[in-house]
C-alpha cells in the first residue's frame, strides 16, 4: 500500500492477514471480488468451473488482511476469508512497502 | 492459498439451503449480497433464530425465502406483508423479516405496504430496488427512472419513479434507510439495528439486474456498481423529502429515520384487550 506519508508507528501496527478460500462450483464469474478487493489479491483465472464461468484465483496470498470484503459483496456465497495462523518468524507487523 | 474447500464452509452455510446452491439469480445480480447481508445480520443481532421467519413475494427477489434455513414463507405476487402480519399477529414471539422486490411491494404490493406502515405493524422489509420486474422480463416498475428504457417504455419512462423513503417514512414507519449492495457494512448494520427496534423498519438496496435492466440501459453490472460508488452521498438523519435518487444529481443514502412509536400490537391491547 501506498502511503502519503509513513505513519510514525508504523513499525507496531499490527496488521491481520488473511487467508481467502473460493468455493469455485458457485462462482458465477461477477468479478466483484476481484474490483473492489482493497489489496488487490485476486484476478480471474482462465480456467472454466462447471458452469462455464471464470472464478477468481489468488495472485497475492501475502497481501489479504482478512477484511472480509470479498465475502460480503459476492452474490454467490463463493468466496470467503479466514484469518491466517502467525508463521513462523512473523510478528504481524507488516513494513510500509507491504 | 486459494485451496477448493468444501461446501459446508461458507460462514453462511448453516443458514442457506446449501442444497439449493448455486441460486437462479443471474451473474452479477445483486440479490444474492443483499440476502447475504441479511442472512450475516440475522446472525450477529442476537435475535433467536428459532423464533425468526422470513417472508417472500413473488419475483427473482422473492425467491430468498427459499434459500433461507430458517422457517419462510414464499407467498402469492405482492402479499408478502400481509401474510407477513399475520404471521406476527398469531405469534407476536416471532421475528418476521419480508425480503422481496420492488415491484412485488410497491406495484401490485404498495397498498399493503403503506398500511402496515401507518399501522406501525412489527415487521423488517428489506426492499431489493433493481429497478425494474427483473423475472418476467425487465418491464417498467412503480421505481424505474424517467427516461430508462424497458420493453413497456421503449421509447424512455415517461413516469416518476416513487421514493421509497419518502413514501415509507410518510406512511409511517419507524425506521428508514437506504442503502446500495457497494456498502455491504453499513448495510447489514442497518439491517441488524432494523431487527431489533420495535415497530416497522423498511431499508431500501439499490441492487443491478444486469439482465433486464442493465442490458437495456447501458449498465454493465460493474458500471452500476461504479455509480454506486461515484454517485451516492451518505447523509444519516436527512430529511426523508430531501432525499433524491438520480444518477446525475445523486443518490442520497444512509439511516434517515430511527424513531420508536407505539407498534399496532401495542395499541391493538390497550384499546381493544385490556379493557374488556
Ligand atoms: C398476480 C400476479 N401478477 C403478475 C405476476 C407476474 N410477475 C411475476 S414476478 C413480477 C414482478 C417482480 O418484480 P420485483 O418484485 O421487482 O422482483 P425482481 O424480479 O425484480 O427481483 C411479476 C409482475 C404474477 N406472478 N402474479
Ligand atoms: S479478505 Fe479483503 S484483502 Fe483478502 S482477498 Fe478478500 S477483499 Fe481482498
Ligand atoms: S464475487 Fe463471487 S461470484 Fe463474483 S467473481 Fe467473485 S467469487 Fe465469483
Ligand atoms: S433477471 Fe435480474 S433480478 Fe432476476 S436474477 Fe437475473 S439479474 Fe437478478
Ligand atoms: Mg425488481
Amino acid at each position: 500500500m501506498k502511503y502519503w506519508r509513513v505513519p510514525l508507528d508504523v513499525d507496531e501496527i499490527q496488521v491481520t492477514r488473511g487467508i481467502v478460500h473460493i468455493v469455485e462450483e458457485r462462482c458465477k464469474g461477477c468479478g466483484y471480488c476481484i474490483a473492489y478487493c482493497p489489496r488487490d489479491v485476486l484476478e480471474m483465472s482462465s480456467k472454466y468451473n462447471v458452469k462455464g464461468y471464470h472464478p477468481p484465483v489468488v495472485k497475492k496470498p501475502e497481501a489479504c488482511v482478512n477484511c472480509h470484503y470479498c465475502e460480503t459483496i459476492c452474490p454467490d456465497f463463493a468466496i470467503y476469508s479466514v484469518e491466517a495462523p502467525p508463521q513462523e518468524g512473523d510478528d504481524g507487523k507488516h513494513s510500509a512497502s507491504c | 492459498m486459494d485451496k477448493l474447500k468444501a461446501r459446508s464452509d461458507h460462514p453462511l452455510d448453516a443458514l442457506l439451503r446449501t442444497d439449493r446452491i448455486p441460486h437462479i439469480w443471474c451473474s452479477g445480480c445483486g440479490i444474492g449480497t443483499v440476502f447475504a447481508s441479511c442472512l450475516v445480520a440475522m446472525q450477529t443481532s442476537g435475535i433467536d433464530l428459532n423464533k425468526t421467519a422470513m417472508v417472500s413475494g413473488i419475483g427473482c427477489s422473492g425467491r430468498g425465502a427459499g434459500y433461507i434455513k430458517l422457517d419462510s414463507y414464499h407467498t402469492t405476487h405482492g402479499r408478502a406483508i400481509p401474510f407477513a402480519t399475520g404471521m406476527k399477529l398469531a405469534n407476536p414471539e416471532l421475528n418476521v423479516v419480508v425480503f422481496s422486490g420492488d415491484g412485488d411491494l410497491f406495484a401490485i404490493g404498495g397498498n399493503h405496504f403503506i398500511h402496515a406502515a401507518r399501522r406501525n405493524v412489527e415487521l423488517t422489509v428489506i426492499c431489493v430496488n433493481n429497478l425494474n420486474y427483473g423475472m418476467t422480463g425487465g418491464q417498467a416498475a412503480a421505481t424505474t427512472p424517467c427516461m430508462a428504457k424497458t420493453p413497456t417504455t421503449p421509447l424512455g419512462n415517461p413516469e416518476t419513479p416513487f421514493n421509497l423513503p419518502l413514501l415509507a417514512y410518510a406512511s409511517g414507519a419507524s425506521y428508514v434507510a437506504r442503502w446500495t449492495i457497494l456498502h455491504t457494512r453499513d448495510l447489514t448494520k442497518s439491517i441488524e439495528e432494523a431487527l431489533t427496534r420495535r415497530g416497522f423498519s423498511f431499508i431500501e438496496v439499490l441492487a443491478p439486474c444486469p439482465t433486464g435492466y442493465g442490458r437495456r440501459n447501458k449498465e454493465k453490472p460493474l458500471d452500476s456498481l461504479r455509480l454506486y460508488q461515484e454517485r451516492t452521498v451518505i447523509k444519516n438523519g436527512a430529511d426523508p423529502s430531501d432525499v433524491i435518487l438520480d444518477y446525475q444529481q445523486g443518490i442520497t443514502l444512509g439511516k434517515f429515520i430511527d424513531h420508536e412509536r407505539p407498534t399496532f400490537l401495542d395499541s391493538y391491547d390497550k384499546t381493544c384487550r385490556i379493557n374488556f
